[in-house]
Order: structure tokens, then C-alpha cells, then sequence
């Protein structure tokens, strides 16, 4: 391994990545919070329709929003109780979105009886409505339906699973944790989404910051034609497009799906989580979560209910330590900043990252001295600073010309500018308005 | 829990800031102006003290004016200012480089706007404007007189300024052009401040490297540029025309390659271009050395392809991720 160059893409840079924090702790069960906050909309797609009521007792696992079409699954209680309230609550978006709130019982019953089933016994399409069913969407963050992204049209053949076990956000280490303790579930999930997929070509990606985990999974697919990949530490590398061009050499073209190229990727998380709902008949209500940065007592890894408070989770890590200035759900390359520790934690929550003031990056901005470390690091070859510009200046034709479309909002281009220029947030800004141009059009 | 930010991602920064990339420029220029002083003693210090200081003052002086933040602790007017030295002859008056700092400052960076915004690199504007307006005063030179040494600096021509006058008035080159090549390298020879000693200019030049701050691709390719096309002259007619070491070491090739070219404002942001830049600067530093008028043409040719800079990045953009890829265009 120390012999041959590993594999990755062009671009890219190496943010600290402050994972020593947690990388060697054990997941931790959150005990049950005092009250359960679920949205109805947890994933890419239409929300789910409510269809329990106030007042209403429901199982752990029962359904409580239903799929509205297609692109869309079901959401389910993560326990026994009471449903106190079904109202807007303060959402990880930033805004206030349909919630069923569960006041727990403590019994924490499942339903019964559960839909376990034999994957062997199961076709392809019974495995897929199960995955559905079960809520499963991708866990690594993007929150998209995984039966969805399992159901190519029959003109894009797919030969190539990808499991995407980079883990490459600063600061998280849930994967990480997850391939070193659950390794067998998530080789489980890995046959059930061959079966699903018809593929023969399966890898699982890690960066090599993660050598045991190489080295465990390594171990444990002896034997089978599954391939660990050890790739270079670089962020974006679990990015999904820069992920398969690392290893199969594919690029997937401009504006289309990992599909045009017949691959599939899916996160190490989401894999354990199929497991899980075909052989236990467990739907996604539970997940792997870091919650890390200075400002909290102990950094943990946990294994957390969907819809738990946040406050919750600080309160079981210890608590704050010292006044928070930025609140962030996921990595802090890409993660989202929020308004309170009131938000539930969702099926895409892979980290609550909790920064001090020293954190904070908070310098003035200045001119573009064209040093071109923007255009280094993209990793989808974007001049950022250019199209920063444009989008300034409202030119929102010659950003899309620019192809700010194929921006990756991977952050990159801001982290590297050192005259501290939001050019990712200029580039979403691009983006917004060109997809509201087209719209008009 | 009051006074938490909310802003969208990143939420990290890499901590380089444009302050400390000009600063680690001003550093790697200390072993040359430290070799300038050994060599002229103290009219080079002064000069370097005026440029400096000039650039800066003027810097404050406009942002006054133009009611714009003051902008000198971002350094980018003190390495304007040592630049600009560094290319000055070191026998010139006082007033040459005060005038020379008005000019880099006002003309070269502030009228578009400042750091940033000017498409040409300021000390190389101040020093062109100096040369055409003051020829005698920019081209009259002397060998070096280190400290110490109780040797008196005498008037004389730069190599390369021996060397075109030789090739004009006899069309061959002078008797002595490939001697002292060792002193060449170190800087014990006559021209800019700067320019002289190309050992403490790749000492500097290395230290950005491995900062980071400069590729390889403008420097690299201006110079292999450089000593592949006069090369090729030299192979055809050697009585004429210098060797490549020759092309290399004498004049301002390694200082224009490594710090004036490399100027990021005033230079392309994409890879190609960089490479297409570089190679423009040393065409046309070759053209100008061997059949132009002047005997340097460093200045001129970075000058030249800054301005071809927007064109060469707009036709050198790199191919966006899955663009092109079968199937697609």
C-alpha cells in the first residue's frame, strides 16, 4: 500500500481533521429525551402525509407520515408513545415544518409483528419496497430515497456498487465507528443491495486516516469478491461523483446521475440501515451521529433516536462548554449552521459540530489577488473566483456559461481564499438564480 | 445562549490570508536585497528604504484621496516598493525612486482601484515609465564595490549591454562574455539591485515553493523559454549570439521569472494559461534581447503578456468535471 499512489481525483485540499477527538470512542445509546420531535420531511422528495393524530398511542416503528409518490418514503416513530402535538417545529432547514411530537412512554415496544424477511428469499423489487417502507434514504447527508437511486431505468444498466466509507468531513468519525463495530451489518447490506443491483463490481472506499477500519473490513471481506479501496485522505473524496471517478475511473457527465456511468454509491451508514430493515424489519429510525467541536464537554460518538432534540444529545454529552457561537448539523465543510438545540436531530444528522468563538473564522473580506487557490482545489474544475464575480454582479448568463451548475458546493474554493471571499455562497447564489431563470423560460 | 452565527457552509478556513502570502514574498526577498547592499553598499539601502517607504506613503496618501480603507498593513505596497528597487540601477538618484514609487502606486495600482483590480504589475510599470523617461539615469551602471572590500565602484555596462553593443558595433560577441559565470551566479556583476545575484534569488524563489505561495508553471516555463529559444540562436551562430547561461544568469530573466511574472493579480489563474503566459514572456524577452533596441527586454515582455492575461484565461479554462465525456458535449 505504502508503494503504490492511492486513489482520488484532481483537486481537492486537506482540511485539519480534528477527528482524533472521537475517532477512538465507542458509539454510546442515547437514553430516551422527554419529548420526540419527527419531520415529516427528512429526505430529498415530496414530505411525507401525516396519518396519526394527537392524542393517538404508537408503536416504535409505526408509521406515522405516509410516502406521497414516488420520490418520497414513509416516516416512522423511533419509539412507544403518545403523540402530544402535530405542528410546525424549527426544522434543521432553519424554518418551521410539519412535526409529529412523541411524548415516550418508556416502554419503548416495537410494533408487532416486525416485517423481518430472508434476503434470499426476497426478490429484487420485494427488497426494494421493503427499503422503502423501511424509510431508507442516504445517510451520508444528500437524505435521497435509496429505493430510488437502487431503480435504474432499464437503458442505464449498472455493473458497479460503490459503499462510500470516506468519512472525509472534518470532525466525524460516525462511519468511521461504525465499519470498526458493525462490520458484519454492514456486509449484510452489501449482499442485500448486490441482490437488488445484479452487480458484481462491489468496493468499499476509506480514506486511509482510517487504517483499522481498512484493515477490519479488509478482514472481513476475505474471501468474497468485495473490494476495499484505500483511498488518499482529500476532501471532497466522498463526494459522491469524485468518489467513482477515484476508483472506477468513470466521470459521470455534467448535469447527469452516477447512473449514466453504472455506478451506484451508497454511504456505510445507509448500508448497515438496509441490513436492518430487510433481516430485522427495523425501518430508519435510528442512526450514527459524532457530536464534536470545543464547545461541548465530551466529544462522543452516538447512536441516536431520529427526532431527538439536540439539547438532548449536549445534555448527554456533558453539556456545553463555554458559550456556543455556531451550531452546526454535520461537517464543517458542508454542514449546516443552526438557529437552536430546540432542532431534532434527522436521518440525515451525521454530526453536531458545536464551535466557540475562537472557531470562527472572522476576518474581513479583501479583493481577489487572483492566486488561484480556488481554481486548484475545485474538484469540478470551476474558475470560482470568475463566477463569484459574475454572480456578483448579477451576469447570471455568463455564470451559467461558466457552468456554475457543476458546482459541487464542496466549500473548497472558500476555505483556500485568502482574502476570506464567499465564493461557494456567491456559486449557490448563481445557481439559485440560473434554475429560477429556467424555470421562467 | 445568545450571539450565535448562522452562515452557510464552510465553516472552517484554511487560515492563509493575503497578508501572510505577501509577507512570505517580502521575506524571500531579503537574501537579494541583502546581497544588493553587500554588493553597492549603501546607495543600495538607500534606494530600498525610498522605493519602500515611497510605495507605502503613496499607498496612504491615496486611500486618503479616494477615501477607500487604509491599506497598507496588507504589505502588497512594501513589496511594490522592494520590487521596484530591486530594479532600479544602484548608482541612480534619490529622487528616481521616489518618483518611481509615486508612479507604481498611482499609475501601476490605485487609478483601477487598488490590490486586486490593476492588470499590470506596478514596480514593472514604475520601472518601464523610469526607463523611457530617464534613460541615462535607468542605464547607467557600476560594478559592484562589496563592503569592506575598499574597492571604488566604477561606471560600466551590464553584461548583456556589453554584449549588444559589442554585437552592433562588430556583430560578434565581446572577447570576455563567457567569463566569470561563477560570479554572474552570485551576483558579483553589474545591473539592478536585484537582478544580480540569481543564488539569493532561487534561495528566495525556493522558499516560496515550498510554501506554496508560486508553481512552477509561469517561473519554469519563462525560463526553459528563455534558454531553450536563445539556445536554439546561439546552436545556429555562436559567434553572435550568448550561450544560454549566459541568457540565464546575466540581466533580469530569474528575477522577472520567479517574482514579477509570478505577480498572481497580473498573471492567469488557470494552469494552461500559466504555462502559455510563461512561454509568452520568454519569447519576447528573447526577441527584445537579441534584435530589439534594448539590451533587457524581462520588463517588457512581462509587461506585454500581463496584458494578454483576461484573453489567455478566458480561451485557457479548464474542462469542467464530465463535460466532454462521451455522450455529452
Amino acid at each position: 500500500m505504502a508503494m503504490t499512489k492511492l486513489k482520488t481525483f484532481p483537486g481537492g485540499l486537506h482540511p485539519a481533521d480534528n477527528k482524533q477527538w472521537t475517532a477512538s470512542r465507542s458509539i454510546e445509546f442515547v437514553p430516551l429525551p422527554d419529548e420526540l420531535i419527527i419531520p415529516l420531511s427528512q429526505h430529498i422528495g415530496a414530505p411525507a402525509e401525516v396519518c396519526v393524530e394527537v392524542g393517538a398511542l404508537v408503536k416504535k416503528g409505526e408509521i406515522i407520515g405516509k410516502a406521497k409518490g414516488f420520490v418520497s418514503v414513509p416516516v416512522h416513530a423511533s419509539t412507544s408513545g403518545e403523540v402530544v402535538a402535530v405542528e410546525p417545529r424549527l426544522h434543521p432547514s432553519g424554518r418551521p415544518l410539519l412535526s409529529v411530537v412523541i411524548k415516550p412512554d418508556g416502554e419503548d415496544d416495537w410494533i408487532d409483528p416486525l416485517p423481518q424477511g430472508d434476503p434470499d428469499k426476497l426478490s429484487a423489487d420485494e427488497l426494494k419496497d421493503r427499503l422503502r417502507d423501511a424509510g431508507i434514504v442516504g445517510m451520508g447527508g444528500a437524505t435521497f430515497p435509496a429505493h430510488v437511486k437502487l431503480s435504474p431505468p432499464e437503458e442505464k444498466p449498472i455493473d458497479t456498487l460503490i459503499i462510500n466509507g470516506v468519512e472525509c468531513e472534518p470532525y466525524l468519525t460516525a462511519d468511521h465507528r461504525l465499519m470498526l463495530e458493525e462490520p458484519e451489518r454492514i456486509l449484510q447490506g452489501v449482499a442485500i443491495l448486490r441482490k437488488i443491483l445484479t452487480v458484481d463490481n462491489i468496493y468499499i472506499g476509506i480514506e486511509v486516516n482510517k487504517p483499522d477500519a481498512i484493515a477490519l473490513m479488509t478482514e472481513k471481506c476475505a474471501g468474497t469478491d468485495v473490494k476495499v479501496v484505500p483511498l488518499e485522505v482529500k476532501y471532497p473524496q466522498g463526494a459522491e461523483k469524485q468518489l467513482i471517478l477515484a476508483i472506477t475511473g468513470r466521470e459521470v457527465p455534467s448535469g447527469g446521475l452516477p447512473m449514466e456511468v453504472g455506478v451506484v454509491v451508497q454511504n456505510v451508514g445507509t448500508t448497515a440501515a438496509v441490513a436492518d430493515a430487510v433481516i430485522n424489519g427495523y425501518p430508519l429510525i435510528e442512526r450514527v451521529c459524532t457530536v464534536t467541536g470545543s464547545g461541548i464537554s465530551e466529544q462522543k460518538n452516538l447512536r441516536i433516536r431520529v427526532g431527538t432534540p439536540l439539547q438532548h444529545l449536549v445534555d448527554f454529552c456533558g453539556g456545553l462548554n463555554g458559550d456556543p457561537a455556531k451550531l452546526i448539523m454535520g461537517g464543517p465543510m458542508m454542514g449546516m449552521t443552526q438557529l437552536s438545540l430546540d432542532v431534532p436531530a434527522t436521518r440525515g444528522t451525521s454530526g453536531l459540530l458545536i464551535f466557540g468563538e475562537d472557531d470562527i473564522p472572522l476576518v474581513e473580506q479583501g479583493p481577489c489577488i487572483r492566486c488561484a487557490r480556488c481554481v486548484k482545489t475545485c474538484p469540478a474544475h470551476l474558475l470560482p473566483t470568475t463566477i463569484a464575480a459574475y454572480a456578483r454582479l448579477e451576469m447570471i448568463d455568463e455564470a451559467e456559461e461558466y457552468c456554475a451548475m457543476d458546482c459541487i458546493e464542496c466549500g473548497c474554493c472558500s476555505y483556500s481564499c485568502p482574502s476570506f471571499i464567499p465564493l461557494v455562497q456567491s456559486l449557490r447564489h448563481a445557481k439559485a438564480a440560473i434554475l429560477e431563470k429556467r424555470r421562467k423560460i | 445562549m445568545s450571539g450565535i452565527y448562522l452562515s452557510s457552509s464552510p465553516h472552517v478556513h484554511s487560515g492563509e490570508t493575503t497578508d501572510k502570502v505577501m509577507r512570505a514574498v517580502i521575506y524571500s526577498l531579503l537574501p537579494a536585497c541583502a546581497v544588493a547592499i553587500y554588493f553597492f553598499g549603501l546607495p543600495a539601502l538607500l534606494i530600498l528604504i525610498l522605493c519602500t517607504g515611497g510605495c507605502v506613503a503613496t499607498e496612504a496618501v491615496c486611500n486618503r484621496l479616494f477615501k477607500s480603507k487604509l491599506s497598507i498593513a496588507d504589505g502588497s505596497a512594501a513589496l511594490t516598493g522592494i520590487l521596484l528597487a530591486l530594479n532600479m540601477p544602484p548608482n541612480s538618484p534619490w529622487w528616481l525612486s521616489v518618483l518611481g514609487a509615486v508612479i507604481a502606486i498611482v499609475i501601476g495600482k490605485q487609478v483601477y482601484g487598488g490590490l486586486g483590480y490593476n492588470p499590470f504589475n506596478p514596480a514593472l510599470v514604475a520601472r518601464v515609465v523610469l526607463l523611457v523617461s530617464f534613460p541615462v539615469h535607468m542605464t547607467s551602471w557600476t560594478t559592484p564595490a562589496p563592503l569592506g572590500s575598499g574597492i571604488d565602484a566604477v561606471t560600466t555596462a551590464t553584461p548583456l549591454g556589453e554584449w549588444k553593443t559589442a554585437v552592433m558595433l562588430t556583430g560578434k560577441l565581446p572577447e570576455n562574455i563567457s567569463a566569470g559565470m561563477g560570479d554572474y551566479f552570485i551576483g558579483n556583476m553589474a545591473g539592478s539591485l536585484g537582478e544580480v545575484s540569481a543564488l539569493a534569488l532561487l534561495l528566495g524563489a525556493a522558499y516560496l515553493f515550498w510554501k506554496k505561495i508560486i508553481s512552477w508553471h509561469v517561473p519554469m516555463t519563462f525560463v526553459l523559454t528563455v534558454v531553450v529559444f536563445g539556445g536554439i540562436f546561439w546552436l545556429v551562430d555562436s559567434s553572435r549570439y550568448p550561450n544560454p547561461l549566459f541568457h540565464l544568469l546575466t540581466g533580469g530573466l530569474v528575477l522577472g521569472a520567479f517574482y514579477m511574472a509570478t505577480d498572481m493579480v497580473t498573471s492567469p489563474v488557470t494552469t494552461r494559461g500559466m504555462i502559455i503566459f510563461g512561454f509568452g514572456c520568454g519569447v519576447v524577452t528573447v526577441l527584445i534581447r537579441l534584435f530589439g533596441g534594448y539590451p533587457e527586454g524581462v520588463s517588457f515582455a512581462i509587461l506585454l503578456m500581463n496584458a494578454a492575461t483576461p484573453l489567455i484565461d478566458r480561451y485557457t479554462r479548464p474542462r469542467v468535471f464530465g463535460t466532454a465525456v462521451e455522450g455529452k458535449s
